[in-house]
Parts: C-alpha cells; structure tokens; sequence
C-alpha cells in the first residue's frame, strides 16, 4: 500500500517530441491510491501520448514513471501489466474475431501459468483455465455483459465494446487501470450507466482510475482530482472545484472553444 | 481388400507422401501467421533440414531418429539466428528476412561440392516412410489444437489481431513471436527430413522462393482458423493437380483458375471455422 505522501503512480518529467513536435513537455501527475484521476485538456494536448508512455506503448524523450514507488521506465507493456497497470485505448480495440469471453480471459495471460501441462490436459491445467472462466463471467456480468458472453466481440454494439474493454483490463487483476475516452460514442444513457460503473470499480473494489474524458460533466461529477494539459504542458493541478475556477484552463478551453467553433465542433462545456 | 489398397498405395505412394509432407509445411507457416507475422523462408527451413537428415543418413549411418532430430535442430538455431534481429520490430522485417534466407540457402545448396552442388544428393536410403509422415502430421495437429485452446492460443489470436493491445493484455510479444518463428523452423525441418527419406533424391532447386510461396498458398487456401484449415488447403493444392490430370493441356490454367477463385470468394480460407480458445 502506499501512504497518503507517496502516490501510486508518479509521472514526473515526462516528454516525448516526434521530429520538431514537442507533444509532451514536462508533465509531472500523481495519482493517490483509491481516487479517480482526471487528465483532461483540448484536443491535441497530448493527454493520449501521455498515457502510451504510462503503458509502455510508446518510449519517453525524458521524464520518468513510477508505480507503486517501482520504477516502470523501459518496462515493456507486458512487464508493466504484470506490476498491476491496465488500460483501455480510445479507439476500441477489443480482439473483435474472438469471443467476448475470450477477450476477457486473454486479459488474464500474466496471471495464468499453464506450461507444458496444456499437451495432457493435467488437472492443473483444467482447474486454472476453469477458474479463469469463472473469473471472466464474473467480470462480465460486473460491467453487465454476462448475457453475450459467447458472442463475437466485434459484432457487440459500440457502448457494449467499451465496456468489454474495461472487463479486459480489469482481468489484468491491475492497481491502476488508465482509461481513455471511456464515454467516447456513448450516449447520455450509457454515459450514466459507465458513471456508475466507474465509481463502482473505487468504492468497492478500491481500484484506482486515470481517466482521459472529454464528457466534462462526468468528469466533473465523478474525479476526485485532475490535471489540465494544453499544448503538451501541465497548465493546472487540483479538485474538480479548483480547476474550473483556474483562469489558464478558462483561457485554454475558451481558445480552444473558438478554434473549435470555427471548425464547427461542439465542445465541452468546461469551462462555464 | 487388402490387396486393393495395397495397390492403390503403390500406385499412388508419392502422391500420399506428399499430402503428407505439404500438411506438416502448412502447419508449419500457421504457426508463425498465427502470431500475426509472416514467413517465406519455410522452403529454406525445409531445404536445410532435408539435406541436413539426408547427409547424416547418407554420410554418416546415422539412425533415422538421429537425423531427424538433427533436421529439426539446426533449422530451428537458423531460425534463432535470423529472427534475433527482426523480431523486435514489427511489421514485414521477418518476411524481408527469411526471403533474403531462402536465397543463401539456396545459394549454398547450389555450390557445397560435399552435398552434391548442382546435382544434388542421391541415393538417400528409404526410412520413415508414411507411417513416419502421419503420425508427425497427427501429433502436430492435436499438438495445435491443444495449444490453441489455453492461454497460449488465446495469445496468439490476439497478437494477430492487435499486437499493441495483446502486449497491453500482458502477452511476452518478442517471446511468442521467437518460439513461433523457431518451432515453425523445426517443424518445416522435419518435413523436409521425412520428405527426402521417403523420395531417395533432393535437389537445390527443390527448396527455392516458388517453394515457399507454394508452402504459404497452403495457409491461405485453407485458412488459419484451427490448424486442420491449412493441412486442409495443402491436401487440395497437392491433390488438384492430379484430379485436373484429365484436362491435359488445360490443366495448370483451371488449376490457377481454381485458386483465384477460392481466395477471392472465401478469404477466410475454404474452413473458416474457428476453434475455440478456451480449454
């Protein structure tokens, strides 16, 4: 367990340039055991990369993260998984030729051990891939997918796939799962029904959540604390409550409002 | 009865040796399509171990057994050798590679004086024969069907799908891709080994890029959602020649035809069905 001073994962200094691009600069987040953590910003602000080099996707130019006090720098993503991190990805990447249960006990591969035993079906092979199944229904009927357990996971509607994510990532057995966009295509039902989810997946199960979300009223309602990104740096830090109030996230959201507005977006209503 | 097939067997015998061989060959470039990657050094993998078996055999007196683990080893350290560097990266590096590998070997077949050179290694003594063939072929497919259902399989499946996300899920990629690369290199070892025992010649013209092309046309006709899809789609590639025998002149264009047809209509492969990954 960490103490309330020593957060459970720390991002500090953390950078990546692509060529000339500076799309991370320096960002620095802690997120506290048991809380949910918001990581918002405009577009572009570099809140996805952030979270490739927290996976391991993606290699840090600088800076260094830590779990738990461990350091996790040049872990690659199956090391990092097997320390307790998982994560959905923004665009849905569920294994869409296997089935919803499949996908589920796939999340489960650093926590089985199944050697050689598989050749002969021995009876610990048959008691781990049993448990796993068990495992994996209840997951699914957690985030309310028991029902297609058996089907395709690519011919799931769009909200049930981002649900299965967050199944997946929770068969990880993680401390810290990042989520990205996870109300992303969702509508204002789903979004409510992911709103309860998530605080579900704290309050009782006292797993710790990094969230990327532009749905800023569930951001709002469910963070206990956020990081506003512009521009790949770190422009605010604090409770929900203090950073609307922070006139540099009122300035990058309204800029990036009349950006948008040009563009013809609709954005997040952020910063009311 | 017995004497009916007893016939049939002589008549047919290479034919049956080679559905055989072929079925092993496809089982061997599923396994590495089966971790998303591809591979078009299976002929080279072959080649070096039929001539591998073969020389000892030949050479040396060695037992069958011998020369077939042999012909399974030293493929598999090539593999080793040629996958050290490609396997970190992701994309088509491997299929670059072992193309680059079918050309060494083939070059080295082609000039090593001891192994024959240009006219190759005959004389090579009869062993194994087709019980050899498919009790391998029978080993390696319930072999596969058991590991595709257990974390493994569920693996690999998801390395194919998405290899960014299966290594978010937790899966060793470098690992999975390597083992794959090196049992694929044993298993096309090992077919060549039997293949070579089994038609007392081998060549160097015999292992070359139309041959690895061929092995891959096995996985791609058949499909790779079970392992029996590609030993499937290599016994129709083996046999098709010779049922289309009747047509004579036609026969390699229908035969064409055929597989154009197939791959466009069924791209799953012709046995698109999936086995399931769970144990």
């Amino acid at each position: 367990m960490s103490s309330p001073a020593s957060p459970l994962l720390a991002v500090e200094g953390l950078t990546r340039r692509f060529q000339g691009l500076v799309a991370v600069d320096g960002v620095d987040v802690a997120v506290r055991e048991g809380t949910v953590h918001g990581l918002i910003g405009p577009n572009g602000a570099g809140k996805t990369t952030c979270f490739n080099m927290i996976s391991g996707v993606l290699a840090p130019s600088e800076g260094r993260v830590s779990l738990d006090g461990r350091p996790l720098d040049g872990l690659p993503p199956y090391r990092r998984t097997a320390l307790g991190l998982a994560r959905t990805f923004q665009n849905i990447r569920v294994f869409s030729e296997m089935t919803v249960l499949e996908n589920v006990m796939t999340g489960m591969h650093a926590r089985l051990s199944a050697g050689l035993g598989i050749f002969w079906r021995s009876p610990g092979f048959r008691a781990e891939e049993h448990a796993a199944k068990a495992r994996a229904r209840d997951l699914l009927d957690f985030v309310g997918l028991l029902a297609a357990a058996n089907h395709r996971a690519g011919d799931l509607p769009y909200g049930d796939q981002r649900r299965l994510e967050i199944a997946r990532a929770l068969a990880c057995e993680p401390r810290l799962v990042l989520l990205d966009e996870p109300a992303a295509g969702m509508n204002p039902a789903e979004t409510h029904a992911l709103l309860g989810l998530l605080r579900r997946l704290r309050d009782e199960r006292g797993l710790t959540l990094l969230l990327v979300e532009h749905d800023m009223p569930l951001v709002m309602s469910l963070c206990d604390r956020l990081t506003v990104l512009n521009f790949g740096k770190r422009i605010a830090d604090g409770t929900p409550a203090e950073v609307r109030r922070d006139p540099a996230v009122i300035a990058a959201y309204l800029g990036a409002q009349q950006a948008e507005a040009q563009a013809g977006a609709v954005p997040a209503e952020a910063a009311r | 009865m017995w004497e009916a097939l007893d016939d049939f067997y002589w008549t047919y015998q290479s034919l049956i040796h080679a559905i055989g061989v072929n079925g092993i060959l496809a089982l061997s470039v599923y396994v590495v399509l089966a971790v998303g990657q591809l591979s078009l050094g299976q002929a080279a993998f072959m080649g070096v171990g039929a001539y591998t078996g073969a020389l000892l055999t030949v050479k040396f007196g060695t037992p069958f057994a011998v020369s077939m683990a042999a012909a399974a080893t030293v493929p598999a350290l090539l593999a080793l050798v040629v996958g050290g560097p490609t396997l970190r990266l992701t994309g088509v590096y491997l299929a670059i590679a072992t193309i680059g590998l079918g050309e060494i070997t083939h070059i080295v077949f082609l000039n090593w004086d001891y192994a024959g050179g240009a006219l190759g290694l005959s004389g090579i003594p009869e062993r194994g024969g087709v019980w050899a063939i498919y009790g391998t072929l029978a080993v390696l497919l319930v072999g596969f069907t058991l590991v595709a259902r257990s974390r493994v399989g569920r693996a690999m499946e998801a390395m194919r799908e998405d290899e960014a996300a299966a290594g978010v899920m937790g899966v060793n990629l470098p690992r999975y891709r390597m083992t794959a690369l090196v049992v694929s290199a044993a298993m096309a070892g090992i077919a060549g080994c039997l293949s070579a025992h089994v038609s007392s010649f081998i060549g160097p013209g015999e292992y070359g890029f139309e041959s690895a092309v061929r092995i891959l046309s096995y996985a791609l006709l058949g499909g790779i959602g079970s392992p029996v899809a590609p030993v499937l789609g290599a016994a129709i590639l083996t046999l098709l020649p010779e049922v289309l025998r009747p047509l004579a002149d036609f026969r390699l264009m229908v035969n064409g035809l055929i597989i154009v047809l197939a791959v466009l209509f069924m791209p799953r492969g012709i046995l698109p069905w999936r086995i399931a990954r769970t144990g």
